[in-house]
């Protein structure tokens, strides 16, 4: 750790991590609730588990982009943060904004939680991953201004890379279209239209900039790659990652009422989507190849080689088996969107968090890397979670594939219900791989605690 | 990448890409809105289907059904619900929800809604199965 103040970034990765076991505790409630339906059932019905567990997802990864940045800007910039106390109070704010929300979500029923919370003024609540009730929505606008100002400050005293400037769109960029969350028309089209502008452009744009950014910062650091490679590699990236991502927006607009053009654009401009992420793997697996010291922390660069070929895999290949709109006429709304959905979200975003934490973790805590044992450990967590998530998502493709035979594709199409009976087995699989997928979990956190010989930091 | 591909052409190439796309995106956006009106049926839209709306998002509906196939994928499309169980059949399924679940069973909470709620509620899917959507799903299963 250069500076100081990169200290608030520690606080950060904390909570990052307990929100993410939260997460993957509530994942393996739905998992059940998809085989034994009643469970927990009313005291915690499907929709509400599931609200918990993707903004759970949501929040822990907004921690860890917030954590990154907050640890990486100071480097970047030479210089200390602008106003660590500012970060610190933000945490604090963030964290029980978040941590109130859930409790109202477990123990009050929605419908009541809209009316306490002022959904009447603005009506934006009861709309998927947008769930927040209003003041919280509004909390996260506070936090992501002072953050946002925070960082900016801090780059705007001190020097100005490629990659800070990288970060710095993609983190206005997710403020910005966060906005998007407060218009709810009346009109479902309207309605559905812009709340792509705010979940699309987030995760197939402007956090494809955040975890860019994230990466070749960490391979600058553990590989030695002279600077001016990486940045240009970095600009490659993201220019890929925007002239694809932001018309593939089409590939929602295909069947909530918008034109037919839509699926020409969409299915044309969302196929050219994995290349961001093909040259992200290219990039991350050249660099390492290319390295020019070998880095005590083996860890991150296997999360840093890792992030590139699950992002690619999950939000590449995956995203693109479903993207043209002849295929997606049939897969639209299906487990084979469940399956894409978990592996694109793990592999780019919880991945490149992991990576972050990874590497600065240690130095936080005032050694070059971590002892021997606990890296072994880290790398079992690894593969233990990345494995799971392979399978998890390939048992929610076969659960998809035959859900669009059952109710779909075939002569005689049989009803949403019946048709989950027949493929209950992969869930059932999916569970078990989600189980595992925890195993790992708990091991990662295990890795922390472990002793053994520490460089210390230089 | 050679030497002469710089890292200032790169990011030469990040913005005007960029801005290029986006502006392409907002005329794209732009041409959509003014089609929607002959597709979305907004004439239609009284303060009944408004409530309906409503009441669809205050009891986190999506978070269990898909709606034009966007949303939970634990419980059925409900986009074209009326198309499959006709107005009283989807008012009476609502209903009938027993409180404790069934036993095993995928359940439904029991809303406790009133006679005007389901109405509305009922209207608003009208609604939306009434939206010009590319034929979406592709049969009454949904």
């Amino acid at each position: 750790m250069q500076y100081k103040s990169q200290a608030v970034a520690k606080p950060y990765f904390i909570a990052a991590i307990g929100l993410f076991v939260g997460q993957i505790l509530f994942g393996l409630i739905l998992g059940l609730q998809y085989v034994i339906g009643d469970f927990l059932f009313p005291a915690i019905p499907f929709n509400v588990a599931r609200m918990v567990h993707t903004n759970l997802l949501i929040v822990w990864l907004l921690f860890g982009f917030m954590g990154g940045a907050y640890y990486m800007i100071p480097e970047e910039s030479e210089t200390e943060l602008f106003s660590p106390k500012l970060a610190l109070a933000m945490f604090w704010i963030f964290l029980v904004a978040g941590a109130l929300t859930i409790v109202g979500y477990l123990t009050v029923p929605y419908a009541a939680l809209a009316e306490m919370t002022g959904n009447n003024l603005i009506e934006t609540m009861g709309r998927e991953f947008l769930e927040q009730p209003l003041p919280t929505k509004l909390g996260i606008v506070v936090v992501a201004l002072a953050f946002l100002f925070n960082i900016t400050m801090t780059v705007l005293k001190g020097k100005k890379t490629s990659i800070s400037l990288v970060l710095l769109i993609g983190l206005w960029g997710l403020a910005v279209f966060f906005l998007f969350s407060f218009y709810n028309p009346v009109n479902v089209v309207l309605d559905k239209f812009f709340w792509w502008w705010t979940v699309h452009l987030w995760v197939e744009g402007v956090w494809e900039l955040i975890l860019g950014s994230f990466l070749a910062f960490v391979l600058i650091k553990t590989t030695g790659v002279d600077r001016e490679v990486i940045e240009k590699w970095l600009y490659v990236i993201v220019t890929l990652t925007l002239i694809t991502g932001i018309i593939g927006t089409g590939h929602h607009y295909f069947w909530i009422g918008t034109p037919e053009y839509w699926q020409w654009w969409g299915s044309i401009f969302s196929a050219l989507e994995p290349i961001p992420f093909f040259a992200m793997t290219v990039f991350a697996f050249n660099m390492v190849n290319r390295r020019r010291r070998e880095h005590p922390n083996k860890a991150a660069v296997l999360w840093a080689l890792g992030t590139g070929v699950m992002a690619f895999l999950g939000a590449g290949v995956w995203g693109f088996l479903h993207t043209l709109a002849p295929v997606n006429y049939y897969t639209h709304g299906t487990q084979i969107t469940a399956a894409h959905g978990h592996m694109a979200f793990y592999g780019a975003y919880a991945m490149v968090n992991l990576m972050m934490i990874s590497y600065a973790m240690p130095l936080l805590r005032g050694r070059a890397a971590n002892s021997n044992k606990s890296q072994v450990l880290e790398m079992w967590a690894f593969w233990l979670m990345t494995v799971a998530m392979v399978f998890i998502t390939l048992f929610l493709t076969a659960a998809g594939i035959l859900q669009v035979w059952l109710q779909r594709a075939s002569d005689a199409p049989l009803p949403f219900m019946v048709a989950q009976d027949k493929i209950a087995l992969f869930y059932w699989m999916r569970e078990w791989a989600g189980v595992f997928f925890l195993i790992g979990l708990v091991i990662y956190i295990v890795s922390f605690f472990v002793g053994g010989e520490e460089k210390q930091a230089v | 990448m050679s030497g002469a591909f710089t890292k200032s052409m790169a990011r030469n190439i990040f913005y005007g890409g960029t801005v290029f796309f986006f502006l392409l995106f907002l005329a794209l956006s732009f041409d959509t809105h003014s089609q929607l009106p002959k597709r979305d049926m907004r004439a239609n839209i009284t303060p009944q289907i408004a409530e309906g709306k409503k009441l669809w998002e205050v009891n986190n509906c999506i978070g269990c059904h898909t709606l034009m196939g966007e949303g939970a994928y634990f419980a059925p499309e409900l986009g074209n619900v009326v198309a499959r169980y006709g107005d009283e059949g989807t008012k009476a399924f609502i209903q009938s929800r027993p409180k404790e679940g069934i036993p095993g069973r995928r359940s439904m909470p029991q809303f406790n809604f009133t006679n005007e709620q389901l109405d509305a509620i009922v209207a608003f899917l009208k609604h939306v199965n009434s939206i010009n959507d590319a034929n979406w799903p592709p049969n009454d299963q949904g």
